[in-house]
């Protein structure tokens, strides 16, 4: 699908920095951001809270067939990362040798371009992990 | 609540079906459950039908009305429903609920996709809608992709092994080389899985249930009037539905599909049964490890040991459990809309003794296990033959 420029601007604070939310009441922490908090509804208090940019491999897969847009870069891994706070987040895993990508090994945040439309077509940014 | 059953079901042939298009398959499997039933168009009073993405597949929405049109039953309701590769069964689910409740008597269900009239690539984007877009295709995730990332988990957590995993296409296949409609009618081994071409790290080409076309029927009618079409209806005895979150990141456990727990503690508690009364299920095996956390989550073994179960042969024809008996997705195919009714439709003829060459002896409880998505909504059926 095409990056629809303003999706792209709303999704800057997540995809750039790891925004997510906090509920006040609970301090049970979202991400991506979530508008209210699905334990305490209407008694929660939902404010902006960065992730820690820090987490560690919970699961991964080598893909070898990608879906349009990400074909150059096939085979690439694909993880779901625990983050400090235990919060999870599916992520691509860049820049670390192979046999380093294992159950539990630790991760940090790079910023780094995702998808872009075609020659002339905007370019998404976002977050993707390497091992530390 | 009135009583349920269905009195007639139909297929399609599934495949690449480059003959036939999204209304000639519907054709095909509703003409096929009609005669079945033997009755008339006019007898119907409503449709439902489950279709996931014909959006994007054939460039067509509106497709509950383009059913009716198409099989000359206007001016009746006909009301498309969508949830993924549940969608037939939700769809299946509604028209119950609208029969249970008294507003008709008799009402079509239908499946339907036509998936090969676009590229593959087009197929993977249409399909990703199932998972989520802004977070999990976004940045590289595919299917297989998402299915494989709990596979890995799984064999962390319990020691699966890929030939374990192999074990399930390898059945399934054996079921659908007795299955006329399914797409692929030959039996396949455990080597020729674990050679096949790498899709997503553990899962191969041959973990993975293909693109199909094709379409499924069942008629469903209130009990009073079931004898009427058919000497053994077949009733619904329980019915249950969940949803979870619809990125894998955001559930509690990745080695569970929490919502098919749900929706069978629902379905069995309506039935009054529990997972050791059926004989005969229909389970969403799009990936090998998807039928491992599916006879998991429904109780048929316990939490972690599917992989082996499947593996010692307990879920083969005619054992412990007969699973997937029209070869599942993997083998009969996976026409994502059409899916859940084509479940319906193998438990009806099991359940009426009708499965010629992979009949399950003594075949008296069947249930349905269908996912949308990576497992945010799942729908439980259970059946049982109105003697």
């Amino acid at each position: 699908m095409k990056n629809a420029i303003p999706l792209i601007w709303r999704r800057i604070p997540e995809r750039y920095a790891l925004m997510g939310t906090v509920c006040e009441n609970c301090k049970t922490e979202y991400f991506p951001k979530r508008m209210f908090c699905a334990k305490c509804r209407r008694k929660g208090r939902v404010v902006e809270k960065q992730m820690p940019d820090e987490g560690k491999i919970f699961s991964f897969s080598e893909v070898h067939v990608a879906p349009t847009g990400h074909e150059s870069e096939a085979p690439y891994f694909l993880a779901i990362i625990e983050l400090k706070n235990g919060v999870r987040l599916m992520s691509q895993i860049v820049d670390s040798e192979k046999e380093k990508i294992k159950f539990g090994s630790p991760v940090k945040m790079m910023f780094r371009k995702i998808t872009e439309d075609d020659h002339d077509g905007t370019i998404a940014y976002g977050y993707k992990f390497k091992v530390v | 609540m009135r009583k349920v059953a269905i009195v007639g079901a139909g297929l399609s042939k599934f495949g690449e079906r480059w003959d036939a298009s999204f209304r000639d398959l519907i054709f095909e499997a509703s003409s096929m459950a009609l005669e079945d039933a033997k009755m008339e168009g006019s007898d119907l009073q409503a449709i439902y039908g489950g279709t996931m993405a014909p959006g994007r597949l054939i460039g067509q929405e509106h497709v509950g009305a383009l059913i009716a049109d198409q099989l000359g039953l206007t001016p009746i309701a006909s009301t498309r429903v969508e949830a993924a590769c549940a969608s037939g069964s939700v769809a299946l689910r509604n028209a119950y609920f609208a029969i249970a409740s008294g507003m008709y008597d008799i009402v079509a269900v239908g499946g339907v996709e036509k998936m090969t009239e676009v590229s593959t690539e087009e197929v993977s984007f249409a399909l990703g809608g199932a998972g989520d877009q802004e977070w999990e295709l976004f940045l590289g995730a595919t299917f297989p992709a998402i299915y494989a990332l709990m596979a890995k988990r799984h064999m962390l957590d319990f020691g699966t092994t890929e030939e374990q995993m192999a074990s399930v296409s390898v059945k399934n296949h054996k079921n659908a080389s007795k299955n006329k409609f399914a797409q692929y009618q030959n039996e396949i081994t455990i080597q020729d899985v674990m050679d096949s071409s790498p899709v997503a790290s553990p899962l191969k080409l041959l973990d993975c249930s293909p693109i199909t076309d094709g379409a499924a029927a069942v008629i469903l009618c209130s009990e009073e009037r079931a004898r009427k079409f058919t000497d053994t209806p077949v009733q619904i005895i329980g019915s249950g539905q969940a949803s979870d979150a619809l990125a894998l990141a955001n559930r509690k456990s990745m080695t569970e599909i929490a919502a098919t727990k749900e929706a069978a503690r629902q379905a069995l508690h309506q039935a009054k049964l529990t997972i050791k009364d059926v004989q005969v299920a229909e389970v969403h095996d799009c990936f090998s490890i998807a039928e491992i956390l599916a006879i998991e989550d429904l109780g048929i073994c316990k939490k972690g040991e599917g992989g082996k179960f499947t593996e010692d042969g307990h879920t083969a024809l005619n054992s412990k459990i007969s699973v997937n008996t029209s070869g599942g997705l993997k083998g009969c195919g996976h026409p994502v809309g059409a899916t859940g009714v084509k479940q319906a439709v193998e438990i009806y003829w099991q359940l009426q003794g009708r499965a010629n060459g992979r009949q399950v002896k003594g075949a008296e409880i069947g249930l349905t296990q269908n996912v949308g998505g990576s497992g945010a909504t799942a729908v439980v059926n259970v059946y049982k033959r109105m003697d």
